[in-house]
């Protein structure tokens, strides 16, 4: 038996990174998984295979999360799916790192697009079906940096610290109608795009972390699949950072 | 065949549990009707569920009584 069993769940940008570990672990703990993807097809389709050879209950389905019609799409086909949609994570992310004084225009559009708007976007889409259920779990992925600061991703910054804001919003508009708005804010974790990181930036990251090791894309899943389950009933309006004390 | 006030009237009267006569074609969803702008959404997307139509967003913000969702579903049916 899992925490999720059948609740049906939205994971955007899924088919890579943290978003795939997400997918995956909802899917371990029952939940029936929309494995939302912009680009990537073919890992899309490898996280549904993976969750399916377990047993699980998966469809990968394209949506660019910027782009009205697609999330309308991808909020109406999960419901023909599965009847439902109780759980919506806003994962999809991209990242246009570049100096404040270099930044061009069309970098800060692109992040703010998918970063900000498309949460936005996904929210008042999935708002509509779980006003109707008069219940709902909504988990936006936002980071670490988005409370710190970062040099060199004003855009990506601003991005995620809008997320908590608009986490803030949804979460007291929302309540009444028993939905709970979340983030979960990850620190450095371990994915492809770190494990190209030189080993002098490496380890000079690991020297301010006080549980002294990288976090893992299931330390985030967890934490996710628990702002999802029941446990976290009376819990809204909250960012739980998952960064081994890296920000306090 | 009911006719759309009497459909109107039966959503409203199960979405903000008010009494059938309180229905009244210039009530205000707000101030006569009790309900919070959160409602006055719901009561939009349950029209448009009964009437099988799609509001618009600019639309709905018109619709603040139930003489305006009346005659706003009327005009759509032609």
């Amino acid at each position: 038996m899992g925490k999720l069993d059948g609740k049906s769940a939205i994971v955007t940008g899924a088919s890579r990174g943290i978003g795939r570990d997400i997918a995956l672990y909802l899917a371990k703990e029952g939940a029936m998984v929309a494995v939302n993807y912009s680009g990537s097809k073919d890992r899309a389709d490898a996280v549904v295979e993976e969750i399916k050879v377990t047993g699980g209950k998966a469809f990968a389905i394209q949506a660019n999360v910027d782009q009205s019609d697609d999330v309308q799409n991808l909020i109406s086909s999960t419901i023909e799916q599965y009847g439902s949609v109780d759980i919506l994570v806003n994962n999809a992310g991209i990242t246009r790192d570049n100096l404040l004084m270099r930044m061009k225009e069309q970098e800060w559009d692109d992040v703010l697009n998918t970063n900000l708007k498309g949460v936005f976007l996904c929210t008042k889409a999935v708002t509509r079906q779980m006003m109707k259920q008069r219940a709902g779990r909504i988990i936006n992925i936002t980071s670490i940096v988005g409370v710190s600061g970062n040099a060199g991703q004003a855009n990506y910054v601003a991005a995620k610290a809008g997320v908590i804001g608009l986490t803030k919003s949804s979460a007291k508009e929302l309540a009444s109608r028993n939905i709970t708005v979340n983030s979960v804010a990850p620190g450095f974790i371990t994915t492809d795009m770190t494990d190209a990181l030189p080993e002098d930036i490496k380890s000079q990251m690991l020297s301010q972390i006080p549980l002294a090791k990288f976090g893992n894309p299931l330390d985030v899943a967890k934490a996710v699949a628990f702002l999802a389950s029941e446990d976290a009933n009376y819990i809204t309006g909250q960012t739980i950072h998952v960064n081994g004390g890296m920000y306090m | 065949m009911s006719t759309v006030l009497e459909r109107v009237t039966k959503v409203i009267v199960d979405r903000l549990g008010v009494d059938e006569s309180e229905v009244k074609l210039e009530a205000s969803f707000r101030e006569d009707l009790g309900a919070d702008s959160l409602d006055v959404v719901e009561l939009v997307m349950e029209l448009e569920d009964e009437f099988d139509m799609e509001i618009s967003d600019e639309d709905a913000e018109q619709i603040s009584t139930v003489g305006s969702a009346v005659k706003y579903i009327e005009s759509k049916q032609g």
